[in-house]
């Protein structure tokens, strides 16, 4: 039972952070919150990806003159942390996109609290 | 040798003119409708030629700087892929011409960004159509996504608080499936959907492609608007501008739902998909509900563009239930219904964008019988239009009900098929209530009004567009045999 | 002659003259011309079917595929042309007596009125020409968006709910149509109208074939008006007299009782109606709306209410001859479609007549009448008697047929329900004759006949209901028609 857990200690992190980021978006009134939620649950599947790439003994895959090319299990799977370049900046872009309407919100409604906010809405 | 290029082209079109539109745009802001028209116009043309192409040669794989997968992203130009590729481009041209003088009333001075972000949205649901890796196709999903947060905030006051709810709970979902591909990834090793395709069987029934399988249908059918995932859709639809939505209502959630047939017909395949959990039964229960859900709702509404989003969220439940039936008339229908419905939301939020345009409001409970003299043809198409929502032969709207009348029967499902009668006549009660307020004297005001009112038909950039999709399913009724014969050809299985 | 495009021809000509109807919208009388010159040409082509059709030939024209393997298909078969002979020859009559009647009643939005009327009679010929379920679904479903807005036509309130009703009860019948096509087509892969039906050979559990069956009855059981789902059809006669005089005695309710026909006769056909018990529902169901209709139009005092639910009564006596599943009652049940067609409109246009010249809609009002209105009440008498079938007006000759199917089924009830339904007819329509003749006069003085374009209609009416009982071949040979049918189905 403990070696489950253990062993899978990467995974349960990504859900537990996963599941802190849904609790930011769903139960949270702030907007400001959610969309702190909202990041956290993209930081937690890019730490999946991470994670599922990393291994021990093995470098960054950049060619290095003791490790010879056949011997592939010695570098770092790339794919996983390109991609993750790019889910980065698609998550930043997102945050980006966030806050300009939050400000476009808060100029017209002058509070970001969701609440009051459907309240002046009605 | 431009067919095999074909693939590349749409999107890259998109793409050019996603920044040539600023470039001339600020140097002259008036030049931005024409470019997107120009842009849009291009791509329907590309992809009208590139499915004619397909209809000659068969499908096409791009490969991108000639690095062939897994090693290369390519780009996968098959039957169902030109199919979508052909109504979201056709449909768009149309909305961006008729947009010109709508723009210009709801967001005077934003026309440039507005019709950047639209091209820049089209590059995304184009890319998500074409594209044969899943990664890339989330990229794709995330830049029409971000394009379309910003064009539902152009619109009303209460549109940036619709736009933020809907970039919360969207880019949840996109989460969600980047999550489900990460599964599916590390199960695999690879990001082409053919390759993964090929190996998921070996991994039948192991809990990560389970785990992937509802990670992603949850993700998409957020962007779908699935039942119970679509909360953001109505009021996006209504406080974002008449011309945003009219652009983003007949594609948006289309585009998702290709991604749910392609997840679901071809990435695993039927049996894969129900291997442990009837997946396919518990969508097509989600989509029932979700028709008789929209069409309820949408008999509530008093003001039209919500009453259309509403009915948005049903009309999305037809195709996605004729998907969960996995036989060929339900794909037929679901597909033929794509494009019937991507031609009968189009017209019906352009002229809700009309009447907003010349009245100033869109309320159902404001129209009277001037509106017939002032807009006969105007009227006439959403009449047309309206008939062919409410499913009535010999219009396109019938015909897509038929097909997936047949697909259900053939499954012995009579739940499916009760539900596709019952919202006929919900879809009915809310469109003729409508007409009836366009046709006829209003029996507390008298006729004085109506006599009295000239005619005041809207111009031609606004009334071309209109009218020729609304008469288009006409012909498309009539010609529907040979557009499902094709579609029939293009199932997996 | 090459006949192979009559057919589409008879359907598009009125759908054709729509557009010179709504291009001289501002011209009454260049208007009426069209609709005119539709009606006889339609009627003219319509009879060049007819030798063909005695023959027992039918013609056949396949037009586009509306589906993969199932095209729009044409089949001017007997049947199909002694219901479009029929439809299309009433027009005629209707289109001069509508003339009269929207002119003197100063009838509002005419040209939307003939532009409906002449799309209604292209759906009507369309349905008694389909050739398969679809094509059928097609214009049935024509037919009932087209008289949508003649039903709604004075946009009173109360033609708005009547609209509303009218919608309610024929769209769920239309999807019902269309679920009942869907499954005909899975169940035997064809959806072609055959003699004998599409089942011989198919073993169905028999509650599956039960709920089909109750499906497609739903269907066109609507604008057949049978108990309990004909509650639109008094509603509809908020419609101007003569949509109610032609298309809820003729055009609309007479599609309802031919759809029974083709899809008893040709979609399930006769042998697997009685191998499964079909006819025993549909024999309860006619015989107890044929009763129960005719009481209730006792209580009726609005004339064209007191007519609508005859006709209910009287559309369930042909639904009735196809239930026995005797030659002769399905010969029956298809002279009562000629016949009740020319009684009922002849009745129709009377209470019109009545109504644009005295400005009078109820029964109680028409003491004394027939002194100011002698041919309109002689017609009326005509028609009465006939629907009550006394000898020698048609009524009686199909009733007679009628009553031979059911002894020829050993049956005996439905004679019973025959009888005390014509002892109903003469209680119902006798004491409107009797104050017409026999009561004194209130206020109508200075009042006389109406409009010549209205009378002449009626007595042209009356007077070929006269004729057809005395002489049933006399006019195109429906007699003969209508016994090759009945012959081709067993």
């Amino acid at each position: 039972m403990a070696d489950f857990f253990l062993g899978h200690y990467a995974y349960w992190f990504t859900i537990i952070l996963l599941c802190i980021g849904l609790y930011g978006i769903l139960f949270k009134k702030n907007l400001i919150k959610k969309t702190i939620g909202l990041a956290i649950l993209q930081i937690s599947v890019v730490m999946y990806f991470v994670s599922v790439a990393s291994k021990w003994d093995a470098t960054v895959p950049v060619l290095d003159p003791n490790i010879p090319v056949d011997q592939v299990a010695n570098y770092l799977n790339p794919l996983p942390h390109t991609l993750m370049l790019t889910a980065i900046v698609v998550g930043v872009a997102t945050l980006g996109v966030a806050f300009t309407l939050l400000i476009a919100v808060y100029n017209r409604y002058e509070t970001l609290d969701e609440e009051e906010l459907i309240d002046k809405i009605q | 040798m431009i067919e095999s290029h074909l693939p590349a082209y749409i999107a890259l079109t998109f793409l050019l003119f996603s920044v040539l539109i600023p470039a001339f745009g600020i140097w002259r802001d008036e030049l931005s409708q024409p470019l997107a028209v120009i842009g849009s116009g291009l791509a329907a043309g590309f992809s009208i030629y590139g499915f004619y192409s397909y209809l000659q040669l068969g499908s096409i794989r791009y490969f991108f700087g000639g690095w062939e997968p897994p090693i290369g992203i390519e780009f996968v130009y098959d039957g169902l892929s030109g199919f979508f590729a052909l109504v979201i481009n056709t449909v768009a041209f149309f909305v961006i011409i008729h947009s010109n003088k709508i723009s210009k009333r709801e967001f005077p001075g934003k026309e440039m960004p507005y019709y950047a972000l639209a091209m820049l949205m089209m590059l995304g649901f184009n890319g998500m159509v074409l594209t044969g890796d899943l990664f890339n196709l989330y990229v794709f999903l995330e830049i029409a996504s971000l394009a379309g947060y910003a064009i539902i905030a152009i619109g009303d006051r209460q549109a940036p608080y619709a736009a933020f709810r809907y970039l919360i709970i969207g880019t949840a979902g996109g989460t969600l499936y980047l999550l489900g591909v990460g599964f599916l990834y590390t199960v695999t090793g690879t990001l082409n959907i053919i390759d993964m395709s090929a190996m998921l069987p070996q991994f039948a029934g192991s809990t990560a492609v389970v785990a992937a399988l509802i990670l992603m249908i949850v993700g998409i059918g957020v962007k779908a608007a699935l039942f119970p995932m679509h909360g953001w859709l109505p009021d996006s639809y209504t406080y974002a501008s008449s011309s945003s939505t009219a652009l983003i209502a007949p594609i948006g959630t289309k585009v998702a739902a290709y991604i749910l047939f392609r997840i679901i017909l071809w990435l695993f395949g039927v049996e894969l998909t129900d291997a442990v959990v009837p997946f396919t039964y518990i969508v097509g229960v989600l989509a029932c509900i979700g028709i008789l859900y929209g069409s309820i709702m949408a008999i509530a509404q008093s003001e039209m563009k919500r009453m259309l989003a509403y009915s948005s969220v049903s009309q999305i439940g037809y195709i996605i239930m004729g998907l969960s039936l996995a036989n060929p008339w339900g794909f037929a229908g679901a597909l033929l219904h794509v494009l019937n419905h991507a031609i009968m939301k189009a017209a019906l939020f352009m002229i809700s964008g009309q009447i907003r345009f010349k009245e100033g409001h869109s309320s159902v409970n404001m129209f009277d019988d001037t509106y017939r003299k002032k807009y006969p043809w105007t009227m006439a198409a959403f009449t047309v239009t309206a008939i062919s929502m409410v499913g009535l032969p010999p219009l396109a709207g019938f015909f897509s009900k038929w097909y997936l009348a047949l697909g259900t029967i053939d499954n012995s499902n009579w739940l499916f098929l009760a539900v596709i009668l019952i919202s006929s006549l919900l879809n009915a009660v809310y469109f003729f209530r409508i007409l009836e307020k366009v046709y006829m004297m209003n029996p507390d005001k008298g006729q004085k009004e109506a006599a009295d009112a000239e005619r005041d038909e809207f111009s031609g950039s606004m009334l071309w567009p209109t009218s020729i999709l609304a008469f288009s399913l006409i012909v498309i009724g009539f010609a529907n045999a040979i557009i499902v014969g094709v579609l029939l050809n293009i199932f997996p299985m | 002659m090459d006949l192979s495009l009559v057919p589409l021809l008879a359907v598009l000509v009125s759908l054709i003259a729509v557009v010179p109807i709504l291009l001289s919208s501002d011209k009454p009388n260049l208007r009426e011309t069209w609709t005119i010159l539709a009606a006889f040409i339609k009627f003219g082509l319509v009879l060049l079917l007819v030798p063909g059709a005695i023959e027992g030939k039918s013609v056949e024209l396949h037009l586009v595929d509306l589906a993969p393997g199932m095209p729009l298909a044409l089949n001017a078969d007997p049947l199909g042309v002694f219901f479009a002979v029929i439809a299309s020859g009433l027009w005629i009559f209707t289109s001069f007596y509508s003339i009269g009647y929207v002119r003197g009643a100063g009838e509002h939005k005419q040209t939307r009125y003939f532009a409906s009327f002449a799309v209604c009679l292209s759906a009507t010929i369309g349905i008694a020409f389909s050739a398969n379920l679809l094509t059928f679904v097609l214009f049935y479903e024509i037919l009932t968006v087209a008289t949508y807005p003649l039903v709604i036509h004075n946009e009173g309130k109360e033609a708005i709910n009547a609209g509303r009703k009218y919608l309610a009860f024929t769209l769920t019948a239309g999807l019902l149509l269309v679920a009942g096509s869907a499954m005909v087509y899975i169940y035997t892969g064809s959806i072609d109208f055959t003699p004998g039906g599409l089942f011989s050979g198919i073993e169905l559990p028999h509650t599956a074939m039960l709920v089909l069956f109750i499906i497609f009855l739903g269907a066109v059981g609507v604008k057949a008006g049978i108990m309990p789902i004909h509650s639109w059809l008094p509603a509809a006669m908020a419609a101007p007299t003569p949509v109610s005089a032609l298309l809820h005695a003729v055009a609309v309710v007479k599609s309802g009782v031919f759809a029974v026909i083709r899809v008893a006769g040709y979609v399930f056909g006769t042998e697997t109606m009685g191998n499964y018990g079909l006819d025993d529902i549909l024999i309860v169901i006619a015989g107890a709306t044929i009763i129960l209709a005719s009481l209730i139009a006792f209580a009726q005092d609005n004339l064209k209410q007191r007519l609508a639910y005859s006709t209910v009564g009287h559309l369930s006596y042909i639904v009735l001859g196809v239930a026995l599943l005797t030659p002769f009652g399905m010969q029956g049940g298809i002279m009562h479609i000629a016949a009740h067609a020319t009684l009922k409109i002849t009745l129709f246009f009377c209470a019109g007549a009545i109504y644009v010249n005295l400005k009078r809609k109820n029964i109680s009002q028409l003491n004394g009448i027939a002194k100011s209105m002698p041919w309109t009440m002689a017609a009326f008498t005509i028609g009465s008697m006939g629907l009550a079938g006394i000898p020698p007006i048609n009524g009686f000759f199909s009733k007679w047929t009628l009553a031979l199917g059911s002894l020829d089924g050993d049956m005996v009830i439905p004679v019973i329900v025959l009888v005390v339904s014509g002892l109903l007819n003469v209680g119902y329509f006798f004491p409107i004759i009797y104050r017409a003749y026999f009561k004194p006069p209130e206020g109508l003085e200075g009042y006389g006949e109406a409009s010549p374009l209205m009378v002449v209609p009626i007595m042209v009416t009356a007077i070929l209901s006269v004729l057809f009982g005395f002489f049933p071949n006399l006019f195109f040979g429906l007699y003969d028609l209508a016994v090759n049918i009945s012959l081709s189905l067993f």
